[in-house]
């Protein structure tokens, strides 16, 4: 199998990407909603914790355009910050599954022997319990704080990663080009960054978009159910939480923040889906 | 076939042994005191020594771990809830029916959906049927069950009246909460069945079947479905045992009196034996379905089966088949 050097292959990922017109649609929209995770103090039109007894529960309308919530705050303004913490937990909850997980994994791999069978077999016992109610379980243990939080999702997400890596590890260690640099002295730490790790990073690529899905979808569960960031934090979650007393009466309150976990979601899974196809055209169906 | 499940049942062993010891340090490292809260705010520090003792909180680590798999093993005891000094495993007992029947409702509704539109999606594929069951799948994936579940209560309880928003005292009660559950799962396997079929659909033995005469609704039920069936499972089953996860917070929501609101509350009162009990109650159940997921491979590919039958078993079935021709002959 010709070896294909990172940059070329880099390339060739993007133009199969740049094909795929759901892909891109999704990569769109995450670009907006990241932009306005990172401005949301210029874009967002009113502060997300100032109330303002003069504006309880207002209908959308051009001066609020997702209306008011109980203290009178800008939905959407709550919204667009909401999107900031989101989007941080989950990217720091995907960073820290990666680190352990993709070492695990790649560790386990290349090493085999007693010591991937241990770690496989604790990776066994993480993954005995769903991973929703593992994430539930730490974040009751560790409190409620973005930081919390993502080590939460992590832990419950660092078995998945570990799989995937050491699936693709698997195949990737018995090529030529490994063979040639083993016998050429080269150390194996050398080998696992340099030649293995580069060529096994397509279905650790696509696991990380499914896993911010995921992420994002665990921190709206945990704050909905008081786990997670807790009010007057805007996080999707929290604010649905909070709207969920007044569903009878308001609507806006509980459907807007759900309407962004879902376009984010969407727009996630959609570059995911495209992601998948890009690296590997076979799965393409 | 009987020693691959025992040997899968013995493996369930250090397994399950492992998530006891995860779950019960998990509590363990908890923050807050879970006695301040059974006193409550008024209790004296006395007070608060005295019932540390006496439910064993000031022991090390190490003890209290050995004490808690002692008690599951030998006498099948989860401890006393703090809350109400009933057994544990009673009261996860008494919830689980309820939770499951959520689930089964759920599974059902996302079986029949899903497989019916995975497989119309297959047949007529880059049909507009094909990009809007394609779509909604997509759509379905990505909504939260609980805000899906808040969405469907707004409409129809609250506006249109139709259906009860909380409870769970019949079948009326069952379909909101089923439905929100069930999205997900319909999603995943209209999309698993589709892209399966797509496969199967262009193999040789199913222009063979049409050649034979048989009807197009016959050759894809019978020849198309079947051989579609073993990652359609893989992911029916995957999907349960989440389903039984993710109707935690559906439950909450609707106010249907199972595991999940069983867990949530012990969340919030710090009731540690609860929590232990019913997540170590929930991660048994999924091992199990696991575990009758791979069985029911067997059933279904004769492939798989075969790699369960002893060599001896397996040298001796041609013989027998052979015999048995020979007789008939």
């Amino acid at each position: 199998m010709e070896q294909m050097k990172p940059k070329k292959r880099r390339g060739t990922v993007w133009r199969r990407l740049k094909k795929s017109k759901t892909a891109m649609l999704g990569l769109g929209i995450i670009a907006v909603i990241v932009f306005m995770a990172v401005f949301a103090d210029l874009v967002a039109p009113y502060p997300y914790d100032i109330p303002d007894a003069t504006a309880i529960f207002q209908y959308p309308s051009w001066e609020h355009i997702m209306g008011t919530d109980d203290f009178g705050r800008d939905i959407f303004s709550r919204v667009i910050y909401g999107a900031r913490v989101s989007l941080v937990i989950a990217l720091m909850s995907v960073t820290i599954s990666i680190a352990c997980g993709v070492t695990l994994g790649v560790t386990a791999a290349y090493f085999g022997g007693s010591y991937e069978t241990v770690i496989m077999r604790l990776l066994d016992g993480f993954m005995a319990i769903p991973s929703l109610l593992l994430a539930i379980s730490i974040s009751s243990a560790l409190g409620n704080g973005q930081l919390q939080t993502a080590i939460a999702i992590a832990i419950s997400n660092i078995p998945t990663f570990a799989r995937v890596s050491r699936a693709s590890v698997i195949t990737v260690k018995e090529t030529e080009y490994v063979e040639a640099a083993r016998s050429i002295g080269a150390r194996n730490g050398r080998i696992i960054l340099k030649h293995i790790l580069p060529n096994a990073l397509s279905p650790i690529f696509v696991q990380a978009t499914l896993s911010i899905v995921n992420a994002i979808l665990t921190i709206a569960m945990l704050s909905f159910i008081g786990l997670g960031i807790e009010p007057p934090t805007p996080e999707w979650g929290s604010m649905l939480s909070l709207g969920r007393a007044y569903i009878r009466d308001f609507w806006p309150i509980v459907t807007f923040p759900g309407v962004m976990i879902m376009v984010t979601v969407i727009s996630f899974n959609m570059l995911g889906d495209g992601l998948r196809d890009a690296l590997d055209p076979r799965l393409k169906q | 076939m009987s020693r691959y499940v025992l040997k899968r049942l013995l493996l369930m062993i250090p397994t399950m042994l492992f998530v006891v010891i995860l779950v019960f340090t998990i509590n363990y490292f908890s923050e807050g005191d879970p006695v301040s809260d059974i006193l409550g705010p008024e209790a004296t520090q006395a007070q608060i020594d005295a019932k540390r003792e006496e439910l064993g909180l000031n022991d090390p680590y190490h003890e209290q771990l050995f004490r808690y798999i002692k008690g599951i093993v030998t006498e099948f005891d989860f401890g006393i809830s703090y809350k109400t000094g009933k057994n544990v495993i009673d009261e996860v007992l008494d919830r689980f029916p309820t939770t499951l029947l959520l689930t089964l409702c759920s599974m059902g509704i996302a079986v029949v959906v899903g497989i019916t539109l995975g497989v119309i999606s297959a047949v007529k594929q880059y049909s507009v049927f094909d990009y809007i069951a394609t779509f909604l799948s997509l759509v379905g994936v990505s909504i939260p069950s609980f805000w899906l579940g808040l969405m469907l209560m707004l409409v129809f309880a609250v506006n249109l009246g139709w259906l009860p928003a909380s409870g769970f005292y019949g079948p009326s009660y069952w379909i909101l909460p089923s439905v929100a559950i069930a999205t997900i799962p319909i999603s995943t396997i209209t999309r698993t069945t589709r892209s399966a079929m797509l496969e199967v659909i262009r193999q040789d033995y199913m222009r063979t079947a049409r050649a034979k005469g048989l009807g197009e609704g016959a050759v894809i039920l019978r020849h198309g479905l079947k051989n579609t069936l073993i990652p359609v499972i893989t992911v029916i089953g995957i999907q349960l045992g989440r389903t039984l996860a993710g109707s935690i917070v559906v439950e909450n929501i609707f106010s249907v009196p199972g595991l999940g609101s069983l867990i949530v509350n012990a969340i919030y009162a710090r009731n540690y034996p609860i929590i232990q009990g019913a997540i170590l109650f929930c991660a048994l159940t999924f091992c199990l379905i696991n575990l009758m997921v791979d069985i029911l491979y067997a059933y279904i590919d004769p492939r798989i089966k075969s790699q369960y039958v002893r060599p001896k078993a397996r040298k001796r079935a041609p013989a027998e088949a052979a015999a048995g021709a020979g007789k008939e002959g």
